[in-house]
């Protein structure tokens, strides 16, 4: 289920916030979670307190399949740290939800493909410093 | 009159030297494009009862993104005001002349010193290039997976519409050599020196599709208007630039990468609300001076506005023709921030009072006498109809 090797140089960490630490701890068991209405069943991203549809105060953090599609991407070339290799920063829509959205890495996906739009994909985790970061591989990807 | 923008005008335009790595301070910039606003219009600094500026802040703590503060601005003048305003939320860089236009339309103030400066050329020099730095609370899911430069939040929206539309980087490149050429004629612009397609599609990317010739160019100046209440036109010793609509709504998810049609952004509500408050058409407008930090802004600032549909703008663009200076719909006739340099959405305005004043020397177009200034672009968004004398 993880991810070893950081296609990354240099992976800035979230900054602490009670709002927020359940996503980057989520991957601990290799599992993504979203905060979800209790009452209209509504997946929210980034993480409210309450439901931006209902105004429910029940949100809690639910699995997710880990599934998704590729909505749009870009490979960064320039070096903003010194060494560091081109790399895909992908934009993804979760197959729960049509707007339930991340902004992740794209690992194990050719630079130069012509069909990553659209591609299928899947969560795997890189674990760094109590942070389980969720980049996304083509799904099927052996684990 | 029927909208209360159209209670003001702009009086006065100001600029400082302009440029990289002046290696000044960002009060000894704005003083100087100050002073020259308020001469501009007609007055003296006794007359200035409000200033407004965006972002506020400190050039230093901000690596030379912000400029100085409103209040630093009243200090280093000596000014007793009625009115003052500094923020980086609001309409975009606009918003800081739209909040001069409502506190005059409020009676609040009469003449309103505005201003916009930049230092990120003094301060990259100094201290390298510190990419999405300050803009951590519009990143918090975006850095972590080394989205860290607008550059990378801005590729995404250009490869979506160059895949769901069919728009091609060769379209795309009209915007900087249109820019280009229009700096050209600029004495003020950075980069004059003439700019080819095989120049753009061999320049180096950045992030894909954008390459470095789509980025805009960091420059250090101060840009500052003065922003009066129609009253005073008869008097002032320029025609006026007037007020004529402002579109400031929030219409949408304010976010980088969770707005729901990724081909565009937050620009697509802002437009409506600006055709909402005129009589006057797209059709109407003579010049377009639209927001570059990246030619893809251009394009969707084009669309939202409706120039063409989306998803249209490629098309419209193709072979630059159509906004070029001899064009239909000539843009950014200073050289936009790609080429004029990163003046930070000032550069706009301050070029369309210049355009509408007939001031603008060889880059001048003729009976230019309805301008959009668009600013900003993902979840920032502001824009302005200015016209040629006062218009009820």
């Amino acid at each position: 289920m993880a991810i070893d090797h950081d296609i990354l140089a240099v992976r800035i960490a979230p900054q602490d916030d009670p709002e927020t630490d359940f996503f980057w701890a989520s991957g601990e068991d290799g599992k993504l979670r979203f905060k979800r209405c209790q009452s209209c069943g509504y997946y929210s991203h980034p993480p409210t307190p309450r439901c931006p549809k209902c105004l429910s105060g029940e949100m809690v953090p639910e699995v997710v399949s880990g599934k998704a599609t590729v909505l749009t991407y870009t490979v960064n070339v320039q070096q903003w740290v010194p060494g560091q290799e081109p790399y895909i920063i992908g934009l993804v829509t979760m197959d729960e939800q049509d707007d339930l959205r991340l902004t992740t890495n794209l690992v194990g996906v050719p630079l130069d493909a012509d069909n990553i739009i659209g591609m299928r994909v899947e969560v795997r985790f890189l674990a760094r410093d109590d942070v389980w970061y969720p980049l996304f591989v083509p799904e099927g990807t052996p684990e | 009159m029927s909208n209360p923008e159209r209670l003001s005008f702009i009086s006065g335009v100001g600029r400082s030297a302009s440029g990289r790595r002046l290696g000044r301070t960002a009060m000894d910039l704005t003083l100087d494009a100050a002073l020259e606003a308020i001469a501009d219009a007609g007055l003296t600094r006794d007359d200035i009862d409000g200033i407004a500026t965006y972002p506020g802040g400190d050039a230093i703590m901000s690596r030379g993104f912000g400029g100085p503060s409103a209040s630093a601005v009243q200090d280093a003048l000596r000014l007793d005001i009625n009115y003052l305003y500094g923020s980086g939320e609001g309409s975009a860089q606009l918003g800081s002349i739209i909040e001069a236009s409502s506190a005059i339309a409020a009676g609040l103030a009469k003449h309103v010193l505005v201003f916009r400066t930049v230092t990120e050329s003094t301060m990259q020099g100094m201290a390298g290039r510190n990419p999405g730095g300050g803009m951590q609370r519009m990143g918090g899911f975006l850095m972590q997976f080394g989205a860290v430069s607008a550059t990378n939040w801005f590729a995404q929206v250009a490869q979506l519409h160059m895949h769901k539309y069919g728009t091609t980087r060769e379209q795309l490149a009209q915007i900087a050599l249109t820019c280009r050429t229009n700096a050209g004629v600029n004495p003020r612009a950075v980069y004059r020196d003439p700019l080819t397609m095989d120049d753009y599609l061999n320049a180096r990317m950045i992030s894909t599709p954008l390459c470095l010739l789509d980025c805009d160019v960091p420059v250090d100046g101060s840009t500052a208007m003065v922003v009066s209440h129609v009253d005073y036109a008869k008097d002032a010793p320029h025609i006026a630039a007037h007020i004529n609509a402002v579109g400031t709504a929030q219409i949408g998810r304010p976010s980088w990468d969770q707005y729901e049609d990724m081909t565009s952004m937050l620009a697509q509500g802002v437009s409506k609300h600006l055709w909402s408050r005129t009589d006057l058409k797209p059709a109407d407008v003579d010049v377009a001076e639209l927001y570059d930090g990246f030619s893809i802004i251009t394009l969707a600032w084009l669309e939202a506005l409706g120039f063409c549909e989306q998803g249209e703008g490629g098309a419209f663009i193709e072979g630059g023709q159509r906004i070029a200076r001899t064009g239909e719909l000539p843009i950014n006739t200073h050289g936009g921030q790609l080429s004029e340099g990163r003046l930070h959405g000032y550069g706009h305005v301050y070029e369309a009072v210049v355009q509408l004043r007939g001031d603008a020397g060889e880059r001048q177009i003729p009976g230019a006498e309805v301008i959009v200034a668009a600013n900003g672009g993902g979840p920032i968004a502001g824009a302005m109809l200015l016209t040629k004398g006062i218009r009820d």
